[in-house]
């Protein structure tokens, strides 16, 4: 634990780890804005791990998810910065906000958030956070990305990868976007229908009147 | 037919008899009665053939050797002289009458096939035993008697006494029977043969190494066998058996076996000195106590059984001075009278529904009641205690006079010692004998008090036998004169000097114990005591049965019985207490082994109860306990599941990296 | 830059979401932590993309398109992930993981008629449906 917690401040650069030309103790403007960056996003994460209110656990997620497409352009990934924010803080937030209403989540605060498992969660938790830093750090310590010269992650320079050489997967990915869109369909089909059952069939006289597969089925849920 | 033909053909007819009995008691028992007398019948007619055709002469050797056994080989074969030609002859007879006899005794007996067949085995077992001239195969036989004795003495095995004393007779004859097999080997070793002829060949040109060791270890079996001290103990519990049983085993045939093998390879037992002075020390103590504990014994055949040890101590008695002659003569003599005295017991047992001597001394006029057995059995009393002219007389004074031969110092590598101990020992044992003999006459036949119960005559098959045996004990002794003829030619005849003592003691005996008798018969109808078989008209093998089941829980002891009226009491004094148990022979094995045994099979129960089952139990309960403690963790919480699966991850993979590292 | 920078903050991310994984006790929290770890393993990809691409000329952007591979199937996953919830909870009235324990040993503290409830609803509306 100890040495993984010394190379953790070694990776906040307040320790004398050497690089070759390029210090812990000297960041460029660069690392400073990723490092600001990345503090925020990490402390948004852990605010939408731990907090109580679920729908603010969303909007914290929001900080997150777009504090990483800060980072993903302080790291030259335009393009994958944009889907991000538009994908994730415009489409995935959103849907999940929706989930959270329509199961009629507790609007304030709700003191059973957290599940009994949050003690051992946290053990394994840090346990992992501890060998991956140690880790990466002591594999990448001295590893240094130029990030002069042209964008690695322009729209151009992505789109010419992405319809050269990775055509079939994205064709592959569409597929399975498709499957993933009948399924969802399904499920909340068959949920509408479950839903819809549950209402007939809870006062017991309009049940009576149903078909006979209801009240079959409804037997065996009784049994 | 030669007589070679038909001496195998002696122990065979009773073996093919005994086969048949068992294969066909079932499906056939109307054959079972023929099936066991007749071959007995025939057995002794060809058995008086073959000693009429032998007669004393030259001895009939025959072998023939089936397939080659090793070093030592074991063959068939037959050494007949005279000693096994007349042995031979007892056999059959005692074995002809207690077949007979048995078809009376035990005619409704639900078993009796089983027994027919046994007794036959056992017959042809111990005829095997006299006509054999391999030792090989002697043992072969002796260990068939063994076996079958066990079967028969366990005959009414719904009794716990018959339970008890087979598997006790069982298992002390074994205990002689394992120093009798190394002594056979350690013989057939020294002498590289295990045929007679050829060790008494070997042992007569000196060739034998360890005579001591051999003589002692064969000893130890003949002393299991022939119920001498210390190992007689099964033999008055063996009484449990039939009476017919006692009769054929325990007086005339199997405890003959040990003596007669000791008169076979007298030589050998002569080269040691040290072994005689044993035999004779052994055979001392053998008479003196087993007379006085017969004394004291109130169930009439165990009178009968202390009786027999001493008897067959005076046989051994007579081996230990060096006359083999006279201890055959009093084992043929013995045998007959013996025989007959269990006989005419079991006949007394039955009429009088009980087997204690305390009951009968309170019914009066029993001996109306049987008089064939009173008077077959007066006959054979005064033979067991020596009277003349009667044959025990005879063979007994034949063993004194030995025994003062060898004291006096005229026989030749026989210690003077020996002769002594044997001498006076064996004028004891005389008083003695005469004194129980009178005892058991005087309470069995003159009681005073209630009419003895009437339940008829006896069966002609029992009394007709009686009278059979009564001629031999009468007239026996008339053979005196010819016997050394078929023995070693040693004089037989009586001398002067222990006939007058012997027969002066055993008068004495008898007439102190009749005194004491009249002192003590008063007190017969003051002190109540008895108890009768439940069912006094059945079976003379029910009836033994019953009395024997009853006589503990009646006197409060198996052996005994709380009577001031008996004479016994009044002479042996405070010795009456322990000669009754047998001088607490069996309470010092019962401490010596018993308990011992008993306590290694309580701790190793213990150790396979508490210590080896806790493993066991342990093996179902620690998986049962982790089974809970795992059906615990399965709680369906999935969070759970993934918490315990990624800290083994990241269990597993910092273990990786530290090897990896340490590895780098 | 350091490539450790992006790489520790991936890992502490992913940490984070791990924690929020096994922690929290809504399902849709649960889904969000998810969330979380998967935007971790694509800072990753991104940071070293960027890094391969400049050191070792690297021009088929794998990380890259990784990423957006990614994210595609997180919103798929996403999709999919919220009508099994909503599905769960219509059925169940609840959306608390820890209280779904139809795995669990028998005889436990789950209730035995929400148990048998829920074993027999599926093929109850799968009769529904045939009909």
């Amino acid at each position: 634990m100890t040495p993984a917690a010394a190379t953790v401040t070694a990776a906040q650069a307040t320790t004398t780890t050497a690089a070759e030309a390029h210090g812990f103790l000297s960041p460029t403007g660069v690392e400073i804005a990723f490092l600001l960056v990345g503090l925020v996003t990490f402390g948004a994460a852990i605010v939408t791990v731990t907090t109580k209110q679920l729908v603010h656990a969303a909007l914290w997620l929001v900080v997150a998810l777009g504090g990483l497409a800060v980072e993903y352009l302080l790291l030259t990934a335009e393009f994958i910065a944009w889907v991000q924010v538009l994908i994730y803080v415009g489409s995935v937030v959103v849907l999940l906000l929706f989930g959270l209403m329509l199961t009629r989540a507790p609007i304030g605060r709700s003191p059973d958030a957290d599940s009994a498992n949050r003690w051992a969660a946290l053990t394994v938790a840090l346990a992992a956070a501890a060998a991956l830093v140690w880790v990466v750090v002591d594999a990448f310590r001295t590893t240094w990305i130029d990030l002069d010269g042209p964008a690695a992650g322009s729209t151009a320079v992505t789109g010419a990868s992405l319809f050269q050489s990775w055509v079939l997967p994205f064709e592959a990915l569409s597929v399975l976007l498709l499957a993933a869109l009948v399924g969802a369909i399904v499920l909340s089909r068959k949920a509408k229908e479950a839903a819809r059952g549950t209402a007939t069939a809870s006062p017991r006289s309009a049940a009576l009147g149903s078909a006979a597969p209801r009240s079959d089925s409804d037997k065996e849920g009784v049994r | 037919m030669t007589t070679t033909t038909l001496a195998v053909l002696v122990p065979l007819l009773p073996f093919l008899g005994a086969v048949a009995g068992l294969l066909l008691g079932r499906t056939a028992p109307g054959f079972a009665r023929p099936l066991a007398v007749l071959p007995s019948v025939a057995a002794l007619a060809l058995a008086a053939v073959v000693a009429v055709r032998q007669g004393g002469g030259q001895a009939v050797d025959a072998a023939t050797e089936l397939t080659p056994t090793g070093s030592v080989p074991v063959e068939l074969a037959l050494h007949i002289n005279g000693f096994a030609a007349l042995v031979a002859i007892l056999v059959g007879l005692v074995a002809t009458c207690v077949q007979i006899y048995s078809t009376g005794y035990l005619r409704h007996d639900p078993r009796y096939t089983s027994y027919a067949a046994l007794v036959s085995l056992f017959t042809s077992a111990m005829l095997l035993v006299v006509y054999s001239g391999d030792l090989m195969v002697l043992l072969v036989g002796w260990e068939i008697m063994g076996i079958c004795s066990y079967f028969l003495v366990g005959h009414y095995w719904e009794t716990p006494e018959a339970r008890a004393a087979s598997i006790k007779a069982f298992l002390v004859t074994k205990l002689g029977d394992v120093p009798f097999l190394i002594g056979l080997f350690a013989l057939a070793a020294d002498t590289g043969s295990f045929r007679i002829t050829k060790i008494l060949g070997n042992v007569a040109s000196g060739g034998l190494d360890h005579p001591t060791l051999i003589a002692l270890l064969l000893l130890a079996g003949v002393a299991g066998k022939s119920a001498q001290f210390p190992l007689h103990t099964w033999l008055p519990d063996a009484m449990a058996g039939p009476t017919p049983v006692s009769a054929l085993i325990h007086a005339a045939t199997m405890v003959a076996a040990g003596v007669y093998f000791i008169a076979r390879l007298l030589p050998v037992f002569a080269a040691s000195a040290a072994a005689l002075v044993v035999l004779a020390v052994m055979a001392a103590v053998t008479m003196a106590g087993s007379a006085l504990a017969a004394l004291a014994q109130d169930d009439i055949k165990r009178v009968l059984a202390y009786s027999t040890i001493g008897q067959l101590g005076y046989m051994t008695g007579a081996l230990a001075v060096g006359d083999r002659g006279a201890a055959v003569f009093h084992l043929l003599a013995h045998g007959a009278f013996k025989a007959l005295l269990f006989l005419a017991a079991g006949v007394i047992i039955h009429a009088a529904g009980t087997n204690s001597l305390a009951a009968m001394s309170r019914m009066k006029d029993l001996r109306a009641r049987v008089p064939d057995a009173y008077w077959t059995m007066t006959v054979a009393l005064l033979a067991l205690a020596a009277i003349p002219p009667f044959s025990g007389f005879f063979s007994k004074e034949s063993v004194l006079g030995a025994a003062e031969h060898a004291a006096v110092g005229h026989a030749e590598s026989v210690p003077g010692a020996a002769g002594w101990i044997v001498l006076v020992s064996g004028l004891v044992t005389a008083l003695l004998t005469a004194a129980y003999a009178m005892r058991l006459w005087l309470l069995a036949f003159h009681g005073h008090g209630t009419e003895a119960p009437d339940h008829g005559k006896q069966p002609v098959a029992m009394n007709s036998v009686l009278w059979l045996l009564a001629l031999p004990s009468l007239a026996f002794g008339l053979a005196t004169g010819l016997l050394p003829d078929w023995f070693d030619g040693r004089d037989l005849t009586p001398t002067l000097t222990t006939a007058v003592l012997g027969t002066g003691v055993a008068l004495v005996g008898g007439i102190v114990t009749y005194g004491a008798w009249r002192h003590t018969t008063a007190m017969v109808g003051r002190v109540p005591l008895g108890a009768v078989a439940a069912h006094p008209d059945a079976d003379g093998g029910l009836v033994e049965a019953e009395a024997i089941a009853s006589h503990e829980p009646a006197y409060g002891n198996v052996a005994s019985a709380p009577d001031p009226a008996d004479p016994g009491r009044l002479l042996l004094g405070p010795l009456h207490r322990h000669a009754a148990v047998g001088f607490h022979l069996d309470a010092v094995y019962a401490a010596l082994f018993v308990r011992p045994v008993q306590a290694a099979a309580t701790l190793v129960r213990f150790l396979d109860r508490e210590v080896v089952d806790t493993y066991v139990r342990g093996a179902g309960t620690a998986p049962r306990w982790l089974g809970t403690a795992v059906r615990r963790a399965q709680t369906g919480n999935l969070q759970t599941y993934v918490s315990a699966l990624l800290a083994g991850t990241v269990v597993l993979v910092v273990a990786v990296l530290l090897v990896a590292t340490a590895g780098a | 830059m350091h490539l450790a920078y992006p790489a520790v903050l991936s890992a502490l991310l992913f940490c984070t979401g791990l924690y929020g994984v096994l922690a929290r006790r809504n399902a849709i929290l649960v889904l969000m932590s998810v969330e979380l770890m998967l935007n971790a393993v694509n800072l990753n990809l991104v940071a070293f993309d960027v890094w391969l691409s400049k050191t070792a000329q690297d021009t088929l952007h794998s990380g890259q398109a990784l990423t957006l591979f990614t994210i595609a199937i997180a919103a798929a996953e996403i999709g999919i992930g919220l009508a099994i919830v909503l599905a769960v909870h219509r059925n169940r009235g609840t959306a608390d993981i820890d209280k779904l324990r139809d795995t669990a040993e028998h005889g436990d503290d789950d209730d035995p008629d929400d148990d048998s409830d829920t074993a027999r609803s599926e093929p109850a509306e799968k009769a529904e449906a045939t009909a």
